[in-house]
């Protein structure tokens, strides 16, 4: 059974480049466009895992992290957040929120399929 | 003599060295075509060809250098990447090196066929001009698995010590130990020391925390990546151990020192210098001190004696490929020298042998008996090292075999691939080359017989290519040397129906398999039912057994229809000095090989008697058949009352050979009977014995076959 991701971006573009690259490596992907729009739809579908943007409107990524690590079916699931070079302090806010690890932005395809076999299996 | 003699010498020298580089480059050709990309070996070829090239010139062999230049100029292209190694060009290659061999056997140094030369030269023209010359021929492309991150080969001692709240990252951290275990050879210690008791878990928090022993060649990098989203938070402490540097050549820093215990552990800070000093004036097992003592837990000491067996058991592993790779200092001495030097130590080891038996017969010459017994330490030595200088790795004519093949692949129109394996396996110079033309037979009937088309292989549901396997292995005073394929196999029906076309067998004559498969080591026998050039041509498969005869040696063939054949040929490891079994029948003296002698029981009249000529004595609850050797031999002379029977061994047969007194072991040095007894088979030669007289040494497997023979002769 394959497994499924969760992307969370405003940017349809960099959406469309995660679920390409994912589906591609063979992993079922979820779409949501921000943090409360994520928090639906994992509660709607079950995921094994969630890669999110740090920025974003109605739920940001940190608050996004907390929530996921409240709900106790989520609570161990790994979550990789989105960052770029300069945002060294959010990095650790989002580790302090509950967050596995990072790809830093921009990324190559292979390292996102890098990092998530790295953490899901 | 016009010429001078140190030239002639020279060139002496230089052939002796151009035939050692042809063939180093061809073996070097064969590994070009698996690895392609490999630089060394690209620069191992153009360093051949560039000797060749300036020593021939040196020496006067002017065609030789003219020729070696061109195909010199390629390498210099292929090594600059200017040229890309395709099969074409490594054939190329290789119809160049049998050309320059020709050229070097020809008396004059430059006789060959010269069209070939021209077509060779044409050729080599061709990939110089415009860089590949069939452009149809795509370079080879090298197989994935010999990249390596070019990093040497280091043991690191990691501790890792994840966050008690990782889960909560949603971080699995025996993940992380799967990432470390594909990066190299790994042990995990786990250290459970820090769990509490059931009532105080938290379930969800991480009490275990590791050791991890890593050998790997991707460096500290690989090793960093492993751990990146877990770095900050966890207690984590990479150390490197120490390089496993395999060039052999480094002396004693390649020698890898395994660390004791102590150092270890005061290397990890587990323990001072100071508290462990104090522990080991105690003198006993360090661990056991310091673990009851209470100064480092029992799962501490656990890991670091882990880490001890992990460093041995790397520093083994990297010694031998060293060792492997070794090569080795060596020089040239003319093998007839060698053969001299093996008499030399024959004599020595007789005349040892009479010192032995007069220094036992003085009594209480104190002097004489020690002086007797240095001399036999010394000759047992002599002998040991003389008969390890004649010893040589069969690697060297395995990988000869390689060539082989690969034209008879082409010859024949299949694909063979030929794998080798125990190439270090060790053997007397003489039998290795008396192995070379049955092996060579046996290979070709395994392509030509063996191996079917690729069309029949896949019809059978077989890939198509075919392997052949050329293994040797020890076995006690013998090597196993088997030529397998997994071919069609033999098809007993077939060879006993030809037996019988030929004569050689009786059509009613019932015979087991492996009876039927002798049948093919038979004079005269082919079931080939069209000659080929390769092999076929009715001889053969009795020239294999008659070399290995030679060598007394075995063969024993398997086969399975449809799915191959194995030849097995057990060769003893030298020829020269056995290990024997003196024993005494009237005045006679025999000597029996030691490696087919079982045990010696005795044989009292009234048992032999009882037996009333059946020959069969109860062994422990076995019969087992013996022969007479006084009657065998008609030695005149009344039997003592109480005989010794000898129990032999041979491929399974247990049979007994009954003398009159067993002397003891002996250190038997062979010589030939001479052309006029070559008929005899039961004796396979005689040896001096320590007072001057001459005792023959037994065949003790023909033996065996005649008693079996003149048994059956009796019955008929």
């Amino acid at each position: 059974m394959g497994k499924t991701i969760l992307t969370v971006d405003d940017s349809a573009s960099i959406r469309q480049m995660v679920t390409f690259t994912l589906s591609g490596a063979g992993y079922d992907v979820v779409e949501a466009v921000d943090g409360r729009d994520a928090l639906a739809k994992l509660k709607s579908t079950k995921v094994d895992m969630v890669l999110t943007d740090l920025n974003m409107p109605n739920l940001d990524g940190i608050g996004l992290i907390r929530e996921i690590r409240a709900m106790p079916q989520y609570k161990f699931i790994p979550v990789i957040m989105l960052t770029t070079e300069s945002q060294a302090e959010k990095k650790q806010q989002g580790k302090a929120a509950g967050a596995t690890g990072w790809i830093v932005k921009p990324f190559k395809p292979e390292q996102l399929t890098g990092v998530v076999q790295k953490v899901l299996r | 003599m016009t010429v001078d003699s140190a030239t002639d010498q020279g060139r002496r020298v230089f052939i002796e060295e151009a035939e050692e580089l042809l063939a180093q480059l061809e073996e070097s050709l064969m590994e070009l075509e698996d690895a392609p990309d490999d630089q060394e070996i690209i620069g191992g070829i153009f360093r051949a060809l560039h000797t060749i090239k300036g020593s021939g010139a040196m020496f006067g062999f002017e065609a030789i250098s003219s020729f070696t230049h061109g195909v010199e100029n390629v390498f210099d292209k292929v090594r600059a990447g200017e040229i890309p190694v395709s099969r074409d060009l490594i054939d190329t290659a290789l119809k160049a090196k049998d050309l320059i061999k020709e050229m070097l056997d020809s008396d004059d140094g430059a006789g060959c066929d010269q069209a070939v030369m021209a077509g060779l030269k044409e050729k080599i023209d061709g990939f110089l001009q415009d860089g590949a010359a069939a452009p149809a021929a795509p370079p080879l492309a090298a197989p994935a698995d010999t990249a390596n991150g070019g990093q040497p080969l280091c043991s690191w001692r990691i501790r890792f010590r994840p966050p008690a709240n990782i889960f909560a990252t949603g971080m699995d951290p025996t993940m992380l130990l799967d990432d470390l275990k594909e990066l190299g050879e790994c042990d995990i210690v786990g250290m459970t020391e820090e769990i509490p008791r059931l009532s105080e878990i938290d379930p969800e928090a991480l009490y275990i925390w590791w050791d991890i022993l890593l050998t790997t060649d991707k460096g500290r990098n690989a090793i960093e990546d492993v751990f990146i989203f877990v770095a900050d938070d966890a207690d984590l402490n990479i150390e490197l151990i120490q390089c496993h540097d395999d060039d052999a050549d480094d002396g004693e820093n390649g020698r890898d020192h395994v660390k004791k215990l102590g150092e270890i552990l005061v290397e990890r800070g587990d323990i001072s210098a100071d508290k462990l000093d104090e522990a080991l004036s105690e003198q006993s097992k360090l661990g056991e001190i310091l673990v009851n003592k209470g100064l480092i837990s029992p799962h501490r000491l656990q890991s670091a004696l882990k880490e001890q067996e992990h460093i041995k058991k790397v520093a083994q592993a990297v010694q031998q490929k060293a060792a492997a790779r070794e090569k080795t200092a060596s020089i040239r001495v003319a093998s007839n020298k060698l053969d001299h030097l093996v008499n030399l130590v024959g004599e020595l080891v007789t005349v040892q042998a009479r010192l032995s038996q007069l220094a036992a017969g003085a009594g209480t010459d104190n002097q004489l008996i020690f002086l007797a017994e240095e001399v036999e330490r010394l000759s047992a030595e002599l002998r040991d090292n003389t008969m390890s200088i004649r010893m040589l790795p069969i690697g060297a004519t395995f990988s000869k075999f390689r060539r082989l093949v690969r034209d008879l692949s082409d010859t024949l129109g299949k694909e063979i691939a030929l794998s080798i394996s125990g190439s270090e396996t060790e053997l007397d110079k003489t039998v290795i080359e008396k192995l070379k033309d049955p092996l060579v037979h046996l290979i070709r009937n395994s392509a030509d017989h063996g191996i079917e088309p690729p069309e029949v292989r896949r019809q059978a549901g077989k890939p198509p290519e075919g392997s052949i396997l050329l293994a040797a292995e020890h076995s006690g005073a013998h090597v196993l040397i088997r030529v397998s394929d997994d071919g069609a196999g033999l098809d007993p029906e077939k060879i006993k129906a030809k037996a019988v076309e030929k004569g050689l067998i009786d059509p009613e004559a019932d015979l087991s398999d492996a009876e039927i498969y002798n049948l093919v080591f038979a004079p005269g026998f082919s079931t080939a039912k069209t000659v080929s050039n390769v092999s076929g041509r009715g001889v053969g498969m009795d020239v294999v057994k008659n070399n290995i005869d030679e060598l007394r040696g075995e063969i024993e063939v398997e086969s399975e229809p449809g799915r191959g054949t194995t030849v097995t040929l057990k060769i003893p490891l030298t020829l020269a000095i056995i290990e024997g079994l003196l024993a005494r029948i009237g005045s006679e003296r025999y000597v029996l090989p030691l490696s087919a002698v079982e045990e010696c029981v005795e044989l009292r009249a009234e048992d032999s008697s009882v037996s009333e000529r059946r020959n069969l004595v109860n062994i422990r609850g076995e019969l087992i058949p013996y022969v007479s050797l006084r009657e065998r031999f008609g030695i005149s002379g009344q039997a003592p009352a109480i005989e010794q029977i000898v129990v032999t061994n041979v491929l399974g047969t247990r049979i007994g050979f009954v003398v009159d007194e067993v002397i003891g072991q002996h250190q038997t040095v062979i010589k030939n009977l001479g052309r006029l007894y070559q008929n005899v088979r039961e004796i396979s030669g005689a040896t001096i014995l320590g007072d001057g007289s001459v005792a023959l040494i037994l065949d003790v497997a023909q033996m065996v076959h005649a008693a079996e023979e003149s048994e059956l002769a009796s019955v008929r």
